[in-house]
C-alpha cells in the first residue's frame, strides 16, 4: 500500500462516513427525544434516493401514493378529535395537509413534466413526498404507543421497518437505480483526484451538522425538543407537547434520511433494501456515541466509514464482518466506563 | 398482488372443480418473488402466466406461491404444495439453495420438480433423489468455460477476478478458477463484495494495483455495476467480463456508458433475433420473446424469465407422453411424468435445446450459450 492508495480509501472512507454520519446523529436525536431506536431510518435513504431516480425517469414515484395513505391513515386518527377540539377550521386544516397537500403533489407531477426540471427543483420535489412521511409515521405507528417501554417501541420499529422495505420492493422494483451527479468536476489534489460529488457529500452533510446545531441552540423549536430530550416529564410540565415533539423529531429524522439518499444516490446504486445496511452502519456509530453524544456519533461514523474503506482493501470478503465486530469492543469500553442508569417504567 | 390473486383463482377454482373434476393437473409453482432475488423471480412469476391453460385437452391449474428467496419458506411451499394442493410437478424454486433444500421433500413424495437455479448441484449426480429433479438454466461450468475460452483466444494472459461474498460469487470462483488454472491463465487478484455495497473502491484500488489483462466480474443484475463503473473511474483500461447473471435491461440502465465493450456469456434468448436464421433455438426463443414483451412491454424481457418459460416447455412436452400410464392426481401420473420428462429429446426453449437422460437432467449443449458485447447500450452476439 502506497500513499497515493491510502489517500484514495481514505477520500472514500470520509464520503461514506459523513453520510453515515447524518445518519448517526437522526438516530441519536430520534432515541434522545422519543427513545424509539428508529430500525427504518435507512429506508428514507431509500426513498429519498429511489424517489429521485423515478423522478429523473419521468415516472410517478410509487412514495406519493404511500403519502396519500398515509394522510388518510392520520386524517381517520386526527379527524374527529380536531373537529370535537376546533370545529370545522381545524378539522379542514387536518384534511388539507394530509390528504390535500398529497394529491397536490401527484396533480403536480401528473401534469407537469418535472423530470425537465433542474436538478435543485427535483431534490426538492423529493425532499416535499419524502419528508411529511416522518411525521406521518410518528403519528400513525408510534405516537398511539408513545408512553410505552423502549422494547415495544422497538418491536414497533421492526414492524415499520419490513413493512417500509416491502413497500420499496412494490414502488421501485427489485432492480436499482443511480441518479446523475450533482457534479461531474474533478480536482488534482496532489495525487490524489478528488470527486466533486464526495465534496458535495461531505460539504451537504457539514452544513447540515452546523444548520441542525444552530437549529438546537438558537430556535424555540429545537430548545423545546432538546427540553424533551433531557426530561421528558418536566417538559411536558413547561407546555411542550410530547406528540409535536415526536412528530418534528421524525420531520428531522426523514429530511436526514432522504437527503443522504439524494447525496449518495450518484455515487452508489441504490436499490430498495439498501438502506437497512446503511442505516445499520449509522446504528453503529450511534451505538459509539452511546445514542446519546452527537459528536461522538459523528466521529464514530467517520471512523465506521475510514474501517470499511481500508478493510475493504485489505479483506474485501470479511468487511461487514470488521466493521460490525468494531461494535463489540465499543459495548464493552461503554459499558466499563459508564453507570448503568434503570430506565424508568 | 398478482401472485395472491392467482392464488385466490387458483384456490377457487380448486374449491370448484374438485370431486367434479378431479383429472385437472396441478402445477405447484414456488418463486423467488420477493427478497434478494426479487430480480430473478419476478420475470419468472410473469413468465409463468404465459403457459397454456389446457395441456393434451387437459385442464391446468397453476398455484404459484412466493418463497422470498428464502429456504425455510420454500420448503413450507413445496410440503403445502404437495400435501394440501396435490399437485403433479412442482417448478422453482429460482435460487440454489431454496432448490437443494426442495430437492428431499420432492424426492419423499415422488413428485417430479423443475428448478429454475443455476447450480450443476441441483441435478448432478442423478441419485435416488435427483432422480426426480430437473433443472432449465445452464450450469456455471458451461458458462465460465465459454468466458475462459474467450479470454483464451483473446491473448489474455492474467486476470482479476471480483465477485459476490455469497454462494453465487464463490460458485463461480470454484468454477472459473479451476477452469482457469487448466487453461493456463494467471489469476492475479480475487476479491469479494456484496451485492447492497455502497463503494467497492477498496477492491477495485487493489484489482488495479495488480494490473490484469482482464477482469471477471461475477456478480448479477445490477449490483455487478458497480465494481465496473468504479474501475473505469480508476482509468482501467483492459477486457472486462461479466457473467449472465446480468443479463437484462435495468443491468444496462445502471451501468450506462461505463458498459461499453463488456462481454458476457447468455442464454440465445437475450439476442434471440441476432441469432442466424439455421439455429434451431432462434425460432423457439422468438416466440417466447414477442409472447412475454406482448404481455408485459417492450424491452421487459430478460434471460431469467426464459429459464421459466423453459421449465413450462419441458412440461407441455412431457405432459401428453404421461398421460398415457394414468389419471393427473395419482402416483402413476407422478411416476409418469418423471419418466417422459427424462425421456425428453430436442425439445426447443429459449435457451437452447434439450436433450435429456437417465445422467443428464439438464440436457443442454453447446448450442446454449453464446458470447454477447455490450454494444452502443444493447446487446450485440459476438460471431
Amino acid at each position: 500500500m502506497d500513499l497515493e492508495i491510502a489517500m484514495l480509501l481514505g477520500q472514500d472512507g470520509v464520503t461514506n462516513g459523513a453520510i453515515y454520519a447524518l445518519l448517526a446523529l437522526a438516530l441519536v436525536l430520534v432515541f434522545a427525544v422519543t427513545r424509539v431506536i428508529f430500525i427504518p431510518q435507512g429506508e428514507f435513504v431509500a426513498y429519498g434516493a429511489l424517489t429521485l431516480a423515478m423522478i429523473e425517469a419521468g415516472r410517478l414515484p410509487g412514495t406519493v401514493w404511500l403519502l396519500l395513505a398515509a394522510g388518510v391513515l392520520v386524517v381517520a386518527l386526527d379527524g374527529l378529535d380536531a373537529l370535537r377540539r376546533g370545529g370545522v377550521g381545524r378539522l379542514m386544516k387536518v384534511v388539507g395537509w394530509n390528504i390535500g397537500y398529497p394529491l397536490a403533489l401527484v396533480a403536480l407531477m401528473r401534469f407537469v413534466p418535472t423530470d425537465s426540471w433542474p436538478l435543485a427543483a427535483k431534490v426538492a420535489l423529493t425532499m416535499a413526498v419524502v419528508v411529511p412521511l416522518g411525521p406521518m409515521i410518528y403519528r400513525v405507528a408510534y405516537q398511539p404507543v408513545a408512553e410505552a417501554s423502549v422494547l415495544i417501541l422497538l418491536i414497533v420499529s421492526v414492524a415499520v421497518h419490513v413493512a417500509m422495505v416491502g413497500l420499496a420492493l412494490l414502488f421501485f422494483g427489485a432492480e436499482g437505480s443511480r441518479t446523475s451527479a450533482f457534479s461531474d468536476a474533478s480536482f488534482t489534489v496532489g495525487p490524489m483526484m478528488v470527486s466533486g460529488q464526495s465534496l458535495w457529500v461531505i460539504g451537504t452533510s457539514l452544513a447540515l451538522i452546523v444548520a441542525l446545531a444552530l437549529f438546537f441552540g438558537r430556535t424555540i423549536y429545537g430548545k423545546a425538543l432538546r427540553a424533551t430530550a433531557i426530561n421528558r416529564a418536566g417538559a411536558r410540565l413547561m407546555g411542550i407537547s410530547p406528540a409535536l415533539a415526536g412528530r418534528l423529531t421524525f420531520m428531522l429524522a426523514a429530511l436526514i434520511g432522504a437527503l443522504s439518499g439524494v447525496l449518495i444516490a450518484p455515487i452508489a446504486t441504490i436499490y430498495y433494501d439498501t438502506g437497512f445496511l446503511i442505516g445499520l452502519k449509522g446504528f453503529v456509530a450511534a451505538i459509539i456515541g452511546g445514542l446519546a453524544s452527537y459528536p461522538i456519533a459523528a466521529l464514530g461514523a467517520i471512523l465506521v466509514g475510514v474501517l470499511e474503506a481500508f478493510s475493504s482493501f485489505w479483506a474485501s470478503a470479511y468487511k461487514e464482518v470488521i466493521v460490525f465486530t468494531l461494535i463489540i469492543p465499543v459495548l464493552v469500553w461503554r459499558s466499563l466506563t459508564s453507570h448503568h442508569v434503570e430506565e424508568d417504567e | 398482488m398478482k401472485i395472491q390473486k392467482t392464488v385466490v383463482a387458483a384456490a377457487l377454482g380448486m374449491a370448484f372443480v374438485s370431486g367434479a373434476a378431479f383429472a385437472d393437473i396441478n402445477v405447484g409453482v414456488s418463486v423467488s418473488a420477493t427478497g434478494p432475488a426479487a430480480s430473478l423471480g419476478i420475470p419468472e412469476k410473469n413468465t409463468l402466466t404465459l403457459l397454456p391453460t389446457t395441456i393434451a385437452g387437459q385442464k391446468v391449474n397453476y398455484i404459484v406461491l412466493d418463497d422470498a428467496s428464502d429456504t425455510t419458506t420454500a420448503v413450507k411451499n413445496i410440503r403445502k404444495l404437495i400435501s394440501e394442493d396435490k399437485v403433479d410437478v412442482v417448478i422453482g424454486s429460482t435460487i440454489t439453495p431454496n432448490s437443494l433444500a426442495m430437492i428431499d421433500v420432492a424426492a419423499e413424495s415422488k413428485t417430479p420438480m423443475i428448478s429454475m437455479a443455476a447450480s450443476s448441484k441441483i441435478v448432478d449426480p442423478v441419485d435416488e433423489k435427483r432422480r426426480w429433479v430437473f433443472k432449465t438454466p445452464q450450469n456455471d461450468q458451461q458458462m465460465a468455460t465459454a468466458i475462459v475460452s474467450h479470454m483464451v483466444d483473446a491473448g489474455v494472459k492474467t486476470v482479476g477476478f471480483i465477485g459476490f461474498a455469497d454462494a453465487y460469487g464463490e460458485g463461480w470462483w470454484e468454477q472459473f478458477s479451476a477452469i482457469a488454472d487448466a487453461r493456463k491463465l494467471k489469476i492475479v487478484a480475487n476479491e469479494r463484495y456484496k451485492r447492497s455495497d455502497t463503494s467497492v473502491t477498496g477492491q477495485v484500488l487493489k484489482l488495479y494495483a495488480a494490473k490484469p489483462d482482464a477482469i471477471l466480474i461475477a456478480g448479477a443484475g445490477t449490483p455487478a455495476a458497480l465494481p465496473q463503473k468504479s474501475l473505469k473511474q480508476r482509468g482501467f483500461a483492459g477486457k472486462i467480463y461479466q457473467t449472465h447473471g446480468v443479463a437484462n435491461n435495468d443491468f444496462l440502465r445502471v451501468c450506462g456508458a461505463d458498459c461499453e465493450g463488456t462481454f458476457l456469456p447468455a442464454g440465445p434468448v437475450l439476442v434471440a433475433d441476432q441469432l442466424p436464421a439455421d439455429n434451431p433455438v432462434r425460432a423457439s426463443a422468438q416466440e417466447y420473446v414477442s409472447k412475454y414483451e406482448a404481455a408485459f412491454g417492450k424491452g421487459s424481457v430478460s434471460t431469467f424469465g426464459g429459464h421459466a418459460w423453459d421449465a413450462g416447455t419441458l412440461m407441455v412436452n412431457a405432459v401428453p407422453v404421461a398421460l398415457k400410464a394414468g389419471q393427473p392426481g395419482t402416483p402413476e401420473f407422478r411416476a409418469a411424468l418423471r419418466d417422459a420428462l427424462e425421456g425428453l429429446k430436442e425439445v426447443a426453449g429459449a435457451h437452447g435445446i434439450f436433450n435429456m437422460s437417465p445422467t443428464d437432467h439438464l440436457g443442454l449443449d453447446q448450442r446454449s450459450r453464446v458470447m454477447v458485447q455490450i454494444k452502443g447500450g444493447a446487446w450485440l452476439m459476438v460471431k
